[in-house]
């Protein structure tokens, strides 16, 4: 099991870093690619009117007169160790995890990203909560019932809940119960640790509209693994066996059906975490997700790049979690 | 179509009139398992009788679709044990179990029997196994869920089992997982499974069609020596008459979801009453045969279990079908009728002429 982890563990460091070559390379080569000089590059970070002096001292800063693969190891050199940059009055030192300055702002890129985390953290584990528990459950009922009333409402639904857009239900979540009836009112984020109530109420709408559209999509795959499961032998056995059935369902269905369900869980909520870019647009929350939008907008290079990483991070970790958890249900991976 | 009327001397002599309390161990009379489809009624056991003693072993034959597995799904009450299932399935008629009746039941107090007094070995251990838990894990399941006991006294009882099943290193091999064993080690720890309560009756599905030739011969010793040992009633589900000759005291040949032949093992075996009967007897290749003779397969195919063929349903299938008068084996359906110390067979065929007939153009072919 152990080895197993750390195989795991390895492989997901070394797609980290194919990860953020590719990344790396997709940014600062494609602007060249395009024609755009190192000058038009520097000029960007410094604003309107650069004397060439300025652009030679800002190149010369930010290395942008080195070879690409110098660059790259600088950039990496500079999530492990930080980099000093000295020039003008800001010039200090960029704090591991240094992703660089913005061109646009000139702010460190990674704490103006980590104060974003939190925001899109809760609302996404929040999310993630209700959708688990809704989705499944709906799931197993479903399958322990199939063509029952409950289960073709429970069907209908889930069908409404994958097919409608997030910013439609968003849209009409907020129209309604922000305001029609004023139940939970627009403001911005609070910290859980300042206010578990503010924070909480804040959340609710986005979580339960993120909920409902994945919830309805668990609900399907819930019920599709559950309808397999109980068809298989080791039911038979198990209720052979004089178990209750909801030992029966819960204890050998369900186990056997989550498989499927992980790994879905898992990349959805890698994705998430690297930021709910409609979600976040449409309750105005300021997380990674709206930070992203905001720096694509800007072409602010270097926080599209911290971004994207992130989420990049986020998804491998996420992936690496849910491959344990694998090993973790199904012994039978841990051979392979 | 009733068909409650069998003679209910010989192996069910000691069963009494209906409703009253049997003498047997395990007593089923008429039973009929029905599942309603869209095409139709499926009639899979349709009026099925016998009985059985502790210390003795019943083996069910016949082809796939005649309804033995049912049977036996029927007696342990798996046809019903989740609400799910249990608008999918009529059943009537009456199984008795040491003094309790089960078709009548409710559903929760068969689940309480199952495991502990009735227990089951399925066809494919593999598939029949959990593949997320430990052998271990789920033998301790089954010995907890009737009785109290701690997980590490569970533990101890699973070790045994394994140990008295014949799985070397008992204590090692209690914590691997299904796809850890071989095939005949799963098998094994299928049967500790099911003996792990001490069951009275226990109920053999198949257990040797998925194993290799010299695993069969094992599992079939196996289950022999735990037999005596337990001195619990068995039923072997099967179609392969080898592994009944080796163990059944009773025979009980099914076709068509009926009963067409039943008696003592040693008297189906030398003096078959059916001609479906023969057709197993003789499309079983044996070593003594000489390697030219040809097997006799039974031909065409089994009947449908929605339209049952009417009058004998082996009729299609049977080469004596016209030597009854009045194309009697296509208009009334043959009951079991004994032919002497217990035996019993349902066929038109006058029982002179069935003597003829085996002796004189079956038994010399096999």
């Amino acid at each position: 099991m152990y080895s197993y982890i750390i195989r795991r563990l390895i492989s997901a460091v070394v797609l980290l870093l194919i990860v953020s070559a590719v990344t790396f390379g997709i940014f600062f080569l494609l602007p060249k690619l395009a024609g755009q000089t190192t000058d038009q590059l520097a000029q960007q970070y410094i604003g309107k009117a650069p004397t060439p002096a300025d652009i030679a001292a800002v190149k010369k800063n930010l290395g942008l007169d080195k070879p690409v693969f110098e660059q790259y190891w600088d950039f990496l050199k500079g999530i492990f160790v930080g980099v000093d940059y000295k020039f003008g009055p800001e010039a200090a030192k960029c704090h591991v995890p240094c992703f660089g300055y913005s061109f646009k702002t000139h702010i460190e890129v990674w704490p103006e990203i980590q104060s974003r985390l939190p925001v899109t953290l809760s609302l996404a584990a929040g999310a993630a909560v209700l959708w688990v528990v809704s989705g499944v459950a709906t799931g197993v009922l479903s399958a322990l019932r199939p063509g029952s009333v409950f289960d073709r409402m429970a069907m209908t639904v889930a069908l409404a809940g994958v097919s409608l857009p997030m910013f439609f239900t968003g849209a009409l979540a907020l129209a309604l119960f922000t305001y029609q009836w004023p139940i939970f009112e627009r403001s911005d984020y609070v910290p859980l640790m300042e206010d578990p109530f503010l924070w909480a109420r804040t959340l609710v709408l986005p979580w339960v509209t993120l909920a409902f559209l994945y919830s309805a999509l668990y609900a399907r795959l819930t019920r599709a693994g559950m309808l397999e499961t109980l068809s298989e032998d080791y039911i038979r056995t198990a209720r052979a066996k004089g178990l209750r059935e909801g030992k029966v369902v819960v204890r050998h269905g369900l186990r056997a059906a989550l498989t499927p369900i992980i790994t879905v869980f898992g990349m959805d909520l890698g994705l998430l975490l690297g930021g709910a870019l409609i979600t976040e647009q449409v309750f105005s929350l300021k997380g990674v997700g709206a930070f992203a939008v905001e720096a694509i907008n800007a072409n602010d290079l270097p926080n599209i790049l911290g971004v994207t990483l992130l989420a990049a991070f986020f998804i491998v970790l996420c992936n690496l979690v849910v491959d344990v958890l694998y090993a973790a249900v199904d012994p039978r991976v841990r051979l392979s | 179509m009733t068909d409650s009327s069998e003679d209910t001397k010989g192996t069910a002599a000691a069963a009494p009139e209906k409703a009253a309390q049997p003498a047997a161990f395990l007593d089923v009379r008429d039973l009929k398992v029905h599942f309603p489809t869209d095409d139709g009624v499926v009639k899979s056991v349709d009026g099925l009788t016998f009985s059985l003693e502790k210390g003795k072993t019943l083996g069910i034959v016949g082809e796939s679709g005649s309804g033995k597995s049912v049977t036996s799904l029927a007696v342990m009450g798996l046809h019903r044990a989740a609400r799910q299932q249990r608008s999918k399935v009529t059943m009537s008629g009456e199984i008795w179990l040491d003094g309790k009746e089960l078709v009548s039941a409710d559903p929760d107090e068969v689940r309480r029997l199952r495991g502990r007094e009735m227990a089951m070995i399925f066809q494919d251990p593999l598939s029949a196994l959990h593949p997320f838990y430990s052998v271990g894990t789920q033998i301790v399941e089954a010995y907890r869920v009737h009785h109290a006991v701690d997980k590490k006294t569970a533990r101890k009882r699973a070790v045994e089992m394994l140990d008295r099943v014949g799985i070397p290193q008992p204590d090692k091999r209690v914590d691997d997982h299904p796809h850890q064993f071989s095939g005949g080690m799963r098998q094994r720890a299928m049967i500790a499974m099911a003996l792990v309560n001490n069951p009275e009756l226990l109920i053999a599905d198949e257990p040797t069609t998925a194993l290799d030739v010299t695993v069969q011969a094992q599992i079939l010793d196996l289950i022999r020596d735990l037999q005596k040992e337990f001195g619990s009633a068995v039923i072997i589900i099967t179609h392969d008459l080898g592994v009944v000759a080796e163990l059944a005291d009773d025979l009980l040949v099914m076709y068509g979801g009926r009963c067409v032949e039943r008696g003592p093992a040693e008297k189906v075996f030398s003096a078959p009453q059916h001609p479906y009967t023969w057709g197993l007897l003789g499309s079983m290749p044996r070593i003594d045969r000489d390697q030219t003779d040809r097997l006799i397969p039974v031909k065409g195919s089994p009947p449908s279990l929605i339209n049952v063929p009417s009058g004998c349903a082996f009729n299609p299938r049977c080469p004596y079908a016209d030597v009854p008068e009045d194309n009697l084996t296509r208009t009334v359906r043959p009951e079991l009728r004994e032919v002497g110390g217990g035996h019993f067979s349902a066929c038109h065929l006058p029982q002179e002429e069935r003597e003829r007939i085996w002796t004189e153009e079956i038994a010399p072919k096999l």
